[in-house]
């Protein structure tokens, strides 16, 4: 592999607190030589390869804490293949998968299946979690260490809440012995059961039952309660309410050691959208009031909330051409997620700083790997954008397998122009 | 408001009636004009008409229900439509089919309009994008029932004149209720002033938003009420977390003589059926025929639903 030099970019670190003009070393092995003002044009070796990037945005590529594939059991939702193809032309180049498959990930076994599909069958850096507790039915937890052991990066029931408060206290007793990280999504399943859509009124006029933000906020309070007794590296995966939001800032303020996601859609969508019935905007956590969305974009602009997710949920079009109490939970996301999440720096309500390390060098850091920076030594996986070019979200153009996008016809602004993966172009928009 | 003339030529923007919240106040009055001329027709000896010969009217009920779908049964025929009754326990539904699959299997044998009620709010409006037909909403989950409402609203009119100004109390069940919410949506456009009473577990988020006053005390409630509109309790959730008991129901939201008297002398009781007598109303007050107009809400059913039929087969 010959040198890289890309040059004439515009250089946003968020981790290094780097934003300026300036280029980037890839060495012959595909790691980070050299970046920033320094590397200008001119004087390149002749054995290097030159990349101008015509002063487009070069950042790193991102990390998504949490993407479902179907690879076991729902190859025909998502398989690596079209996962990677899928974020690669988002822009993310590691991402970190859920357990709930069928299988679950929930042994030493099911880990080295993983390990080698991703490895083989994508470009992006796969991240496998597994199950907190096994088949995710919130009994008996997980071989943590032996796990770990596996390169498991991190222990969440995914879709599920580990409702039984004993099992929760062990569990983050025991998980701090091998310094697992624990995601929790939390939704207390007694409050929400039958729930479909946010409690309130919208959920009044169209006759839905509604999941009250209680049921989320219940559970971060018990858990940042544990976190007192049993400390553990703990991470809420997705939260969804201004309640739920003040719990988390006071705790923080209350010098507790924790971190929290929140998804784009959440970021980016309230109730209202859900319109007749759209049951591709059937999520959970459910979309809530435009205040509380509002909330939720405060937060990660005061650096409340940490990490920015996709919760990229591939289902397929015969699972949500049902009645909304029947259609299957979850939409695709990892494609759009720089592009929507840009939409909150283009309206000015978070800064671009923020924004970017909520998908970079925020996750990387929560998970503990060397992703999400410029920094040297690291991989060149990176992420070239045209940060103001506006483009319109089309399901036909998406390469996730399944369709199921919350926003169909979304007039966006930014878009991802290449994507390095270990200093090779792993993907590149044909403009 | 201005007293709507009849005026045929009212267009009906939809193509489905899949609930209230999509009728404007013209479309509304259009169709009470409709269902007064069938109550007639529905008194008469010769109770047929040819206005739907040749049409095919299939009534798909995916949930038991006695008296709307033997009103729209008997609605179709007395219209002169071939009307076929879809028994959904021995269905392909209860073999796994999808309900849209079931909706393009019935499509392809061309009715003209499917009633259908769904457990699953929503349905309706999931089938109306499928089919080639009117679709009438014959109630879905807690959503909606607009012919309840509207046959509600023509049992008022007939005997009050008018809906506008009234003072009615919906009282009961109202977060699992359909026939709340559709006669809310009605009432409301009609320009009554609505009281909905229950207890607070019986009372969906922000209900106070759809425009009603929201009352815990049943006397309160009923104060000065022109209308009294009680609810079906279903009894499966008096075991449940919502109430204590029957009995403790009964005693605070039950229709008693005592209560009833904090309404107005001349006001009227209502209730969509199945009754539960002695749980949610005293049962002499049920019978009263000077207060009930229980058997009379059946009976103009029968009318309301012939209009929607009419109104509607002749969309597509």
């Amino acid at each position: 592999m010959k040198e890289k030099y890309l040059i004439n970019a515009r250089i946003i670190d968020p981790q290094n607190q780097i934003d300026e003009m300036g280029g980037l070393i890839i060495d012959t092995k595909g790691l980070i030589k050299a970046v920033g003002k320094k590397v200008v044009n001119g004087n390149l070796p002749t054995t290097a390869e030159k990349i101008d990037l015509k002063k487009q945005v070069l950042i790193p590529g991102l990390v998504d804490m949490r993407v479902f594939v179907g690879e076991p059991g729902y190859e025909y939702k998502e398989s690596f293949r079209t996962l990677s193809n899928a974020a690669l032309s988002g822009g993310v180049t590691s991402v970190v998968s859920m357990p709930n498959t069928s299988p679950v990930i929930d042994s030493v076994s099911m880990v080295d299946f993983l390990k080698r599909r991703g490895r083989d069958k994508s470009k992006i850096n796969i991240f496998p979690s597994a199950s907190l507790t096994k088949n995710t039915d919130g009994k008996q937890m997980t071989e943590f260490g032996l796990l770990k052991r596996k390169g498991i990066i991190a222990f969440t029931d995914g879709i599920k809440t580990v409702q039984n408060p004993q099992v929760m206290a062990r569990i983050m007793n025991f998980a701090s012995q091998s310094q697992s990280l624990i995601i929790q999504h939390a939704e207390d399943n007694i409050l929400s059961e039958g729930g479909l859509i946010n409690d309130g009124e919208i959920s009044t006029r169209l006759g839905l039952k509604g999941i009250p933000s209680l049921a989320e906020k219940i559970i971060v309070e018990r858990d940042l309660s544990f976190l007192e007794e049993y400390f553990c590296r703990y991470h809420i995966s997705q939260i969804s309410s201004a309640k739920t939001v003040s719990v988390i800032k006071k705790a923080k303020e209350e010098g507790k050691i924790f971190t929290a996601g929140v998804s784009i859609n959440n970021l980016s969508l309230n109730e209202n959208d859900i319109g007749d019935f759209k049951t591709f905007l059937k999520l959970s956590p459910p979309l809530r009031t435009e205040n509380d969305r509002l909330s939720l974009v405060e937060s990660v602009n005061n650096g409340i909330i940490d990490v920015i997710v996709s919760d990229h949920k591939p289902q397929d079009e015969e699972s949500k051409r049902l009645t909304f109490s029947q259609s299957a939970t979850g939409a695709i996301g990892v494609e759009t997620l720089l592009s929507l999440a840009l939409e909150h720096f283009h309206n000015k309500s978070i800064k671009l700083d923020k924004l970017l390390a909520s998908v970079t060098s925020n996750p990387a850091k929560i998970l503990g790997i060397n992703k999400g920076s410029l920094k040297v030594g690291n991989d060149a996986d990176l992420c070239v954008l045209d940060i103001n070019k506006p483009w319109v979200v089309k399901q036909s153009e998406l390469k996730s397998k399944s369709k199921n996008t919350p926003i169909e016809n979304r007039k966006l602004q930014g878009q991802v122009l290449k994507t390095f993966i270990k200093g090779e172009i792993a993907y590149e928009r044909i403009l | 408001m201005a007293v709507i003339k009849k005026f045929k030529a009212v267009k009906i923007s939809q193509n489905h009636l899949l609930g209230i919240q999509d009728l404007s106040f013209s479309e509304v009055s259009y169709i009470l004009d409709e269902a007064k001329d069938f109550i007639k027709l529905n008194k008469s000896t010769s109770k047929k008409t040819d206005v739907l010969r040749g049409k095919t009217q299939i009534n798909l009920f995916f949930e038991p229900s006695t008296r709307t779908q033997s009103s729209f049964e008997l609605a179709g025929k007395r219209l002169g439509a071939d009307v076929m009754s879809m028994n959904i326990v021995n269905s392909a539904i209860k073999k796994g089919e999808t309900l849209i699959d079931t909706a393009m299997t019935l499509n392809a044998m061309h009715p003209d309009i499917i009633v259908v009620r769904h457990q699953d709010s929503g349905a309706p409006n999931l089938l109306s994008q499928k089919v080639n037909c009117s679709v009438i909403n014959a109630g879905d989950g807690r959503r909606e029932h607009p012919t309840q409402a509207l046959l509600d609203a023509l049992t008022i009119i007939n005997r009050r004149g008018k809906v506008e100004g009234l003072k009615i109390a919906i009282c009961g069940d109202i977060l699992h209720s359909r026939v709340a919410r559709s006669n809310i949506y009605l009432m409301s456009m009609l320009g009554a002033e609505i009281n909905v009473v229950a207890p607070k577990t019986l009372l969906p988020h922000s209900i106070e938003r759809l425009g009603v006053n929201v009352f815990t005390d049943m006397k309160k409630g009923l104060d000065n009420c022109d209308i009294v509109m009680m609810l079906r309790l279903q009894n499966e959730r008096m075991q449940g977390s919502f109430l204590p008991s029957a009995r403790e129901y009964y005693e605070y939201f039950g229709l008693t003589p005592d209560k009833m008297a904090k309404a107005k002398k001349e006001a009227l009781i209502m209730h969509p059926g199945p009754m539960n007598r002695g749980v949610e109303i005293d049962t002499n007050l049920a019978d009263d025929i000077n207060k009930s107009v229980i058997r009379e809400q059946v009976e103009l059913g029968v009318a309301v639903r012939m209009a929607c039929l009419k109104i509607y087969c002749k969309k597509i």
